[in-house]
């Protein structure tokens, strides 16, 4: 019997073996003869049913092709309605992001105005965000994790035996790791400071992970990246955002002064708390990629 | 139809026909994996459409200088920008629950076409 069978093929095993309760000659054929007999039982109830259902299905096709047409016309004539491309947009509408363009250096402290959005105006949001990419992260996890009593998936029991130690994949690796890690690192400690932030150099230093993974195989990664680590990196991360955030906002955000400055805008220290909430939601971006990857790949960390 | 008002709009038009090209693929296909397929390229087309009603011409991204002196009218609308990126970290984190369960519907079934997925459901039903 194959490792990994489901409920079904159990089922499917019975079902066929359930003719033939006795180990006599006879059986074999019995099971043949009743294997003939539901196939050709198929065979009549499905050119039956084929005529009726390939007719429906031609019409569901033309049915979806205009609901979808419909559905373009319909949005394509609200798109002619909409303030032409590139303009200057009315300013009654544009009320909140003058605010967040004149403002937001003097209150917020960051020079990049969309992290100062992203995260000081907004981060409660950006917590949401980060909540969600855990929450789908832990929702993968149940899903792809490997239970302890379950036998190892074929594929899985193939490439871990099996593992190919390219070495062109690895030297490309070996130089390639720390460039791309520190690339990552550089986006998220200047997201403050120009186009970056958490989101952007935590995907780049997932993907960096990721590479060393392929080149060197799960025994090279697991001493420094298990599910404790993942755990430990995301929990902390979003606790940290949370209190952080929490403390800003009793302290006094939206205007009220608060004791932790700005500082000198345009200098690494500075725009408050911007700086180590990139970087909290650079560790949960980071390590959920990681973690997507590893449970895609073989169920486990 | 007014075209000329289509055309001076034409990165939400082509952000809405692509959005339509996503919907008819998630309608056509059975197999779960181009399922998958169209639904992203919904969630590209509408991450087009943010992008473009964000953009005003002649117009830089909203970056600072560190005295703060250039003015407010030089930069594009930030806010379609927040927006993307919760988009995006929204639509991969339902991406990868939609993969997971598509590769728990594989192992259990050992098809990826959602008619037979659903016939075999019935029959597991019946028994």
């Amino acid at each position: 019997m194959r490792i990994g069978h489901t409920d079904l093929d159990q089922d499917l095993i019975a079902s066929l073996q359930e003719p033939s309760p006795a180990p006599s000659p006879l059986s074999e054929a019995h099971l043949l003869e009743h294997a003939k007999a539901i196939r050709e039982e198929e065979a009549a109830f499905s050119s039956q049913e084929t005529k009726a259902h390939q007719v429906s299905l031609h019409i569901y096709r033309i049915l979806s092709v205009c609901a979808a047409l419909l559905i373009i016309l319909l949005m394509l004539w609200g798109v002619m309605d909409l303030p032409v491309f590139g303009k200057e947009k009315d300013p009654l509408t544009q009320v909140v992001s003058a605010r967040y363009l004149s403002a937001g250096l003097q209150e917020g402290g960051a020079t990049n105005l969309v992290a100062n959005m992203i995260l000081d105006y907004r981060a409660f949001d950006t917590l949401g965000e980060s909540n969600v990419l855990f929450a789908s992260a832990c929702a993968v996890l149940l899903l792809l994790r490997k239970s302890q009593n379950q036998a190892i998936r074929p594929s899985s029991a193939v490439d871990s035996d099996s593992f190919v130690r390219d070495p062109i994949l690895q030297f490309g690796a070996r130089i390639l790791f720390p460039l791309l890690l520190l690339y990552g690192l550089y986006i998220v400690f200047n997201g403050h400071l120009g186009p970056g932030g958490g989101f952007s150099g935590g995907a780049v230093m997932g993907s960096a992970l990721i590479l060393y993974r392929c080149a060197y195989g799960a025994e090279e990664t697991a001493p420094f990246f298990s599910s404790r680590t993942f755990q430990a990196v995301t929990c902390s991360a979003l606790c940290f955002y949370a209190l952080s955030k929490a403390y800003s906002f009793f302290t006094g955000a939206n205007g009220l002064p608060s004791f932790i400055s700005t500082g000198t805008p345009g200098s690494i220290l500075s725009a408050g708390l911007i700086l180590p909430l990139n970087i909290a939601v650079g560790l949960i971006v980071c390590s959920t990629m990681y973690a997507f990857f590893c449970l895609f790949e073989k169920g486990e960390f | 139809m007014d075209l000329h008002l289509l055309l001076e709009n034409r990165l939400a038009a082509a952000a809405i026909i692509l959005f339509g090209i996503g919907l008819t693929t998630l309608l056509l296909n059975r197999n779960l994996i181009k399922k998958i397929i169209g639904f992203s390229f919904m969630d590209s087309a509408i991450f087009l459409f943010l992008t473009s009603e964000g953009y005003i011409g002649g117009r830089t991204a909203p970056i600072q200088l560190p005295d703060g002196s250039m003015p407010a009218s030089a930069f594009v609308d930030p806010i379609p920008a927040g927006l993307v990126l919760t988009g995006i970290v929204v639509s991969v984190s339902v991406t990868a629950l939609m993969l997971s369960l598509t590769v728990r519907l594989y192992q259990r079934y050992h098809t990826l076409d959602l008619d037979e997925i659903a016939q075999l459901v019935r029959k597991e039903g019946e028994k």
